[in-house]
């Protein structure tokens, strides 16, 4: 051990000062050909490829080309069972989040930007629409209800649309179930339809602080809770199955260098565990550290002296060096 | 969109292997990687053979 | 010719108290000399063509740096309704592309010469952060594109910041503070990292060959 940090030290001691030979060299000329070199490549890759620009969804577009997917989330958010009604922190406290051993980071942080699904994305913006006395008795119908009256009628709407006989149809924008108990639940999801339809719950969700906003969180995650972004994303090979955190939209190179991240996630435990964020994250902050630290670590710092790459590098200058002795 | 000549604004193409699979334009970025840096180490430099400065 | 000489003020007086201001100039020229901190000359052994990619690296974060700034001079909206638009966030996918690919060449090389020997720790260190610190900045990028890739990375990333508790204070949902970050805040810590990495190596010179067991220039 002693012998190899005493070789560790002479080592570094002996490269600290260059005792050898200088020539001449233009450092300014170096980094201003590199410039040019590199403008003219990025001209080129722009003139012969362009990058990628795919519209965004809405959710008007999502009501309407998926009006069933769209019901079956929106009745999963005011009933408390979507993806994000039980995701936890920051959005709310109805789950811990992901744990790790004793470690509960996502807990612990806390609900910074709180979502009340059942009031945000259904209540608050069906109770603004005017004129609809209809609509006005179903919401507070429903809000007088008890919770667990509340919860039966959802859970039959959304048993219904989920059903195959009688498939729910959709007539013109209305959906049309089998008859059952679903209380007011029929005429909120409706009339949230209608609204989602004519463009009128993008603009709802999104202002629903103040007229000035730069925060889609609310309209985002709404639209993540359904289907229409999974089932894009997957016809762009962007899902986390399928390497995702890699690719790009279309034909074009996505981040390669996020080949290792995405790894852990396509294998055991990680590939089939419920905190399988917070360890990939774990394992990469271990090794994006050691990656930092390599110069202080033993087998790792000593492999290129090992695979004389080096000889390749510096062949002439072990050629001179040789010829010299 | 301003000279576009070759669009890549369709489905990519992937190779597969085992549970790697991965975009062609991903991998020929690789491939690329690799044979500049192989380029690089082994190709000779200008200017390698003269002595410069004081040895 | 000495500052007073050439018409400028004098330095102070020896036998006055030194002052912060004349402590951190004879800081900074005793660790960067002008003739070290802008050579005209280099080391013989500094003869391959992977020395390049150092440079390479640069020019690349000059052209994302540049293309950026357009991008930022006519708002975020721009590049979705005007070809210039589109092609000026061609440009800059296109450089962020090259910059990951000549830093990784670079790294390469780095890691096969053991460019940390001699002092050069931090050098090593400072690089390998600024690529570590390159990729939220990159992805901050992603998620201000404001089109369906944007809404897809944000909405799926966002369960990794969350997991760590991360998430409660860096919002990738939100579009506002993901473009302060990448406009901003990151691009100042990436051009920071860079311009300390490149003081470094100034500093201490490009590291020497690896010897087997010989004096490194005698």
């Amino acid at each position: 051990m002693s012998g190899y940090l005493a070789n560790w030290r002479a080592e570094n001691d002996a490269a600290r000062v260059w005792k050898g030979g200088y020539r001449r060299y233009d450092l300014l000329k170096e980094v201003t050909i590199a410039i040019g070199v590199v403008l003219g490549l990025v001209v080129l890759l722009s003139v012969l490829f362009s990058s990628p620009d795919e519209r965004p969804s809405t959710i008007a577009q999502w009501s309407r080309q998926m009006p069933l997917d769209f019901a079956s989330t929106a009745v999963a958010e005011l009933d408390g069972t979507s993806g994000l009604a039980t995701y936890g922190p920051p959005y709310n406290h109805n789950a811990e989040g992901q744990i790790e051993w004793f470690i509960k980071l996502q807990k612990w942080f806390g609900v910074s930007h709180p979502i009340n699904t059942a009031a945000d994305y259904v209540l608050d913006p069906l109770a603004a629409i005017p004129g609809r006395p209809d609509l006005t008795r179903a919401i507070s119908t429903y809000r007088a209800a008890p919770a667990k009256r509340r919860l039966a009628w959802a859970s039959a709407y959304a048993n219904a649309l989920a059903a195959t006989k009688p498939a729910p149809r959709v007539v013109r924008g209305h959906i049309v179930l089998a008859p059952g108990g679903y209380g007011p639940v029929a005429t909120l999801m409706n009339s949230l339809l209608a609204l989602a339809q004519s463009g009128g719950l993008d603009g709802a969700l999104l202002t629903s602080r103040q007229f000035f906003q730069t925060d889609y969180t609310k309209p985002l995650l709404f639209l993540a809770d359904g289907s229409q972004l999974d089932d894009r994303a997957h016809a762009e090979h962007l899902l986390g199955e399928q390497w995702g955190m890699m690719n790009e939209t279309g034909s074009y190179p996505g981040q390669v260098w996020l080949w290792l991240y995405t790894f852990w996630y396509q294998i055991a435990p990680f590939n089939s565990s419920d905190n399988s964020d917070v360890l990939v994250m774990t394992v990469m902050s271990v090794l994006s550290l050691l990656f930092v630290m390599v110069p202080f670590l033993p087998i790792v710092r000593d492999i290129p002296r090992w695979v004389p790459i080096h000889r390749l590098i510096w062949r002439d200058h072990y050629r001179s060096a040789a010829g010299a002795e | 969109m301003l000279g576009v000549v070759v669009n890549l604004n369709h489905p990519a193409h992937f190779v597969h292997w085992g549970f790697f699979q991965m975009s062609i334009s991903n991998l020929i970025a690789i491939i690329v990687m690799l044979v500049v840096f192989a380029a690089a180490i082994l190709l000779p430099f200008p200017g390698h053979r003269r002595r410069g400065g004081a040895s | 010719m000495s500052a007073a000489a050439a018409g400028g003020p004098p330095a102070a007086e020896p036998a006055m108290k030194p002052t912060w201001t004349g402590r951190l100039r004879a800081a900074a020229l005793h660790r960067w000399p002008p003739e070290r901190l802008l050579p005209d000359v280099q080391p013989t052994y500094v003869a391959s063509w992977i020395y390049v990619f150092g440079a390479l690296s640069l020019a690349s974060l000059v052209v994302t740096v540049l293309s950026g700034s357009v991008l930022a001079l006519k708002g975020p909206g721009w590049w979705h309704f005007t070809s210039v638009g589109h092609f000026i966030n061609s440009t800059h996918m296109w450089a962020v592309e090259l910059f990951f690919f000549f830093m990784v060449i670079h790294l390469w090389g780095k890691y096969w010469m053991a460019a940390w020997r001699g002092g050069r720790a931090r050098v090593w260190m400072s690089g390998a952060v600024t690529f570590l610190v390159a990729i939220p900045c990159a992805l901050t990028g992603y998620v201000s594109q404001q089109n369906f890739d944007a809404q897809w990375i944000s909405t799926q990333a966002k369960d990794a910041f969350n997991s760590v508790g991360i998430g409660a204070f860096f919002n990738l949902t939100n579009f506002g503070q993901m473009y302060s970050y990448h406009v901003l805040l990151l691009p100042v810590a990436v051009l920071g990292l860079v311009g300390a990495h490149v003081l470094l190596v100034r500093r201490h010179g490009v590291v020497p060959p690896l010897e087997r067991g010989r004096v490194i220039g005698s």
